[in-house]
């Protein structure tokens, strides 16, 4: 029996080129396996992907298992566990890395029950312990309250990695590796889902993701009205609005919107953060912004532990003041 | 319909941070004083789906709840919402369990309840956030599964599930029996009513300890996990905020612009 050795990332592609995901799992991926002296692989599934097998190479692969079908054109749970069982089956890892994604969040899940083996998710650190040679796993909890490391004694170790939790190494178009193609061999009855449309989200102005400054409003604006003040705000900031999940949850404004745990994570320059706790679920979203600036009537609310400047009070009265100030300085 | 709903009793994750407390030496949690807990985000979110669904078709949901201390008002919850019967798997033994074991639990304990057409459970625990649980028991069960939901109905035996994706939602078909986990833009999950909390009261769950459902101990809790957790800590916290201060709210928001601009941030 092949001993298991490599060290496999999933591969993400997003408008026909590598998902940034994908070159955070290799230049991850790629000390990972330095380390312990063997390959790292990448794998690609999906419809007419072959092509970059390549870009996987230059950005850190020295092996890319490509599985290209026509079926596989729409992520679904049945195939593409089918695809990864046989490159597994071929590859015999020792680690198997993907994206804390909306993929990742299926796939490693039901993978790691599949292969009778342990999956941690969502890591923000991966290391080879020098003793055990096993990967420490560590992964937040608690809403981001606390950090848990995690070992498994089973192979292959399986983890999803956070987005934007590791860097991607710089891209060599020198490098050389090689491509293995896998042949599917799905049976389309074994697949029990159909993708019957898909919807993408309405984005008004800038990307919430790209936005340098982003205007946050929490529970205390009290409803969509509410948000108006701060869609106003944003527009003469040039950024973007973002909500915690309580106003998404409540229909005051679009689900996407939402930054935090099981929301969007974000690293705006400024981040103004108005009428919102500051739970560390939210915080798991906005702690990578540069500045925070909170406005909050409750002293104690823990983004004042977050914020590097604050103003505690009503935010109807304190932000439309600001806004007015904030208009007369650009202006200047 | 035969809906089960898989709910969690967690530590309040809406307690403020500043009262999440880890024993180092122990990698465990410290329940904060005098807060209560409650039945994970998600997993209410979960019992809300069924309840939707029940609204328009009628049928029956099943609440099963594995944990140990686990307390009436918080567990019984999901029947004051209006949940028919609560099943409980309550024992010592399931304690410190991790994502196979309780995956496997759940399913067996599934298998015994027999009839089902659909699985709500919640994306992910509010505690240790995971995400695992749900997909675990559909590879075990052998059902196909669809995670990430907001939207589920149901007619002529298939479920239509609209999925929350990276960039959108897509939906989804699946011929029924099929296991469905929640997220929160399904909406607010409904408040129970009165009555509702009323005949909760009286409602007895059902008790199933590990052998009442062929479980072995080494299958269970600590012998049976496939993870080890080495260390549980809580990362150090240096926050230093400036607090703008003024005779009024409004001269508190200038002065806040101001200081930003001098601080070359705007």
């Amino acid at each position: 029996m092949a001993e298991y050795k490599d060290v496999i990332i999933y591969g993400e592609v997003t408008e026909g080129k590598l998902s940034g995901i994908t070159t955070e799992l290799l230049g991850c991926g790629r000390k990972l396996a330095d380390e312990l002296g063997c390959k790292l692989c990448a794998v690609l599934i999906g419809s007419e992907v072959s092509n970059l097998a390549q870009e996987a190479i230059v950005f850190g692969a020295d092996k890319v298992y490509v599985v290209d079908d026509p079926l596989l054109k729409d992520y679904q749970t049945d195939s593409y566990l089918q695809a990864m069982e046989k490159v597994t089956e071929q590859a015999t890892p020792q680690i198997i890395l993907l994206g804390q994604t909306s993929v990742g969040r299926d796939l490693a899940p039901r993978l790691s029950f599949r292969l009778n083996t342990a999956a941690t998710m969502d890591c923000v650190d991966l290391a080879i312990d020098p003793e055990s040679k096993r990967l420490l796993q560590t992964k937040p909890v608690f809403g981001g309250n606390a950090l848990a490391i995690f070992t498994n004694e089973s192979n292959p170790q399986i983890c999803t990695v956070r987005a934007k939790a590791m860097p991607p190494l710089e891209p060599d178009a020198s490098r050389q590796g090689e491509v293995i193609t896998v042949d599917a061999g799905i049976e389309p009855s074994t697949i029990r889902t159909k993708v019957l449309e898909k919807v993408p989200e309405e984005v008004e102005g800038i990307k919430l993701e790209d936005a340098k400054v982003v205007v946050s409003g929490g529970r205390g604006i009290g409803g969509a009205e509410g948000f108006k003040q701060l869609e106003e705000l944003s527009r003469i900031l040039r950024g973007a609005v973002g909500a915690t999940r309580p106003p998404c949850d409540n229909g005051w404004v679009p689900a996407g919107l939402q930054v935090g745990l099981t929301g969007k994570i974000i690293s705006p320059d400024l981040y103004i953060a108005v009428a919102l706790s500051g739970s560390s679920q939210h915080m798991t979203g906005a702690g990578g912004a540069k500045t925070i600036v909170a406005i909050n009537k409750d002293p104690e609310a823990n983004i004042f532990r977050e914020a590097r400047f604050g103003v505690i009070g009503d935010w109807k009265k304190i932000l439309p003041a600001f806004t007015d100030k904030v208009k007369e300085l650009l202006a200047q | 319909m035969n809906m089960i709903v898989c709910a969690k009793q967690v530590i309040d994750p809406e307690a403020p941070p500043a009262s999440f407390k880890v024993d180092s030496s122990a990698n465990k949690v410290v329940p904060p004083q005098g807060v209560p807990p409650v039945i994970s985000t998600f997993d209410e979110q979960a019992v809300e789906a069924a309840l939707r669904i029940k609204d328009t078709q009628g049928g029956k949901i099943t609440v099963l709840s594995l944990g140990t201390n686990l307390l009436r008002e918080v567990v019984k919850r999901p029947l004051a919402m209006g949940a028919d019967e609560l099943i409980l798997l309550e024992d010592e033994a399931f304690a410190e369990g991790d994502s196979w074991t309780t995956a496997f639990a759940l399913a067996t304990a599934i298998k015994k309840i027999g009839e089902y057409d659909i699985i709500f459970c919640g994306r992910q625990a509010a505690d240790w956030d995971s995400g695992q649980v749900g997909s675990g028991i559909a590879e075990i069960l052998g059902l196909p599964s669809i995670t990430l939901a907001k939207k589920i109905d149901t007619s002529d035996g298939k479920a239509k599930v609209e999925r929350v994706t990276a960039d959108g939602y897509e939906v989804i078909e699946v011929s029924l029996p099929a296991l469905v986990t929640v997220s929160n833009e399904l909406g607010e999950p409904r408040y129970p009513k009165i009555t509702g909390i009323m005949a909760a009261k009286k409602k007895e769950p059902i008790l199933w300890k590990p052998a009442d459902i062929g479980l072995e101990a080494s299958q269970v809790g600590t012998p049976g996990r496939r993870t080890k957790l080495i260390k549980l800590f809580q990362p150090v916290h240096e926050g230093k905020c400036e607090i703008i201060e003024a005779e009024s709210p409004e001269e508190a928001g200038a002065n806040l612009a101001t200081k930003l601009r001098e601080s070359k941030i705007l």
